[in-house]
């Protein structure tokens, strides 16, 4: 083995996930999203493109929505990650996820959790979002099934509810 | 006009022999300055500056300077849209693992910092000329250009995606900070 560009060094990190506190060790450079999947096994996000073109890794450091297969683990520092599973304990991410369900917004599902992460982001900064600032925001999560139709009435139906 | 302009006659010694009538070159702060201006601008208009002094609604890409992906766009604050961000990808450090290049308060400049016509052209040595002395005065500017960490940034944007390294501006940080300094020093002349 080279020692390439990549050669991995080990190192402790400590990140807050969902309110707690977990230590990982691991290559600095790893994506967050491989150490909340594979070292803490919150596979609620998705692996999806790798690149940040599809949303379905979306995670948020602190309230700001985030693509988690850019970002190294060693660039989260004390920032609050909070995932998918973190949203029913959120005011609005219960509303958002029931909204999903009212309004049977999944089809495959794949994409949905990165979906959902956005919409959150969207509607703490947000209450009363327009088609514009739907499309806008939601305009970096791609979902193949389809459903944009769906996740439009579901966001508007959450607005309403958190009006 | 020409009285008013300070000549400065140099006589330059070679370390050899005296040339018969010596070395005498011309120079006024005036053709100083513009000389000055002529590289600031050009890394100016490099793509690691004019990618983000863009006069679209989305920022730019690459040498070619392609639109960003994922459908990125200006936003009301230059940061993007709220789930959107610039900072949705861009950290405060360049990601050389995933090749996202990012540093402090990473965002678009402004509309009225943009350094390309609607065309997508860079404007011209004197339109960005004018236009920065529009919004900054000349030690200003100095300091924007000695500090800022996006124009620092600039000199050191990192690897792109395939680990390569991303093409940097055609002066060093040093040499472009001299040639805004030389220009500045000169009276801010626009050509």
């Amino acid at each position: 083995m080279g020692q390439g560009r990549h050669a991995m060094s080990m190192t402790t990190v400590h990140i807050l996930v969902n309110g707690e506190r977990k230590t990982v060790t691991v290559d600095p450079s790893t994506p967050l999203l491989w150490v909340l999947r594979e070292d803490l096994k919150l596979t609620g996000t998705k692996y999806g493109c790798g690149i940040g073109a599809c949303g379905a890794c979306t995670v948020h450091l602190d309230g700001v929505g985030t693509r988690s297969c850019l970002v190294p683990v060693s660039l989260v520092g004390d920032r609050k990650i909070v995932t998918i599973e973190g949203m029913a304990r959120d005011p609005i991410g219960r509303v958002v996820q029931n909204a999903w369900v009212d309004n049977d917004v999944v089809q495959c599902g794949y994409c949905q959790s990165g979906q959902i992460m956005s919409v959150v982001a969207l509607l703490k900064s947000n209450r009363k979002p327009t088609d514009a600032n739907i499309e806008e925001s939601m305009g970096g999560n791609l979902c193949r099934c389809g459903t944009y139709v769906r996740i439009r009435e579901a966001i508007k139906s959450a607005a309403e509810k958190l009006a | 006009m020409l009285a008013l302009l300070l000549v400065v006659l140099t006589v330059a010694h070679d370390s050899g022999p005296l040339p018969a009538f010596g070395k005498v070159t011309l120079a006024s702060p005036r053709s100083d300055g513009l000389a000055a201006w002529k590289k600031v601008y050009a890394v100016m208009v490099s793509p690691r500056c004019l990618n983000c002094h863009t006069a679209t609604t989305y920022p730019q890409q690459g040498d070619d300077r392609h639109r960003h992906v994922a459908n990125v766009i200006r936003g009301p604050e230059d940061k993007g849209v709220v789930a959107l961000n610039c900072s949705t990808c861009h950290q405060s450090t360049n990601a050389d693992s995933t090749g996202v290049p990012g540093a402090h308060n990473w965002h678009l400049a402004p509309l009225s910092m943009r350094w390309q016509s609607v065309n997508d052209r860079p404007l011209s040595s004197a339109e960005v000329c004018h236009s920065v002395l529009r919004l900054l005065d000349g030690p200003h500017l100095l300091k924007h250009h000695e500090e800022e960490p996006l124009v620092l940034w600039a000199f050191n944007p990192g690897r792109r995606p395939d680990g390569t390294m991303r093409t940097l501006p055609p002066l060093t940080h040093a040499e472009f900070v001299e040639a805004t300094r030389q220009w500045v020093k000169a009276g801010t002349p626009c050509p």
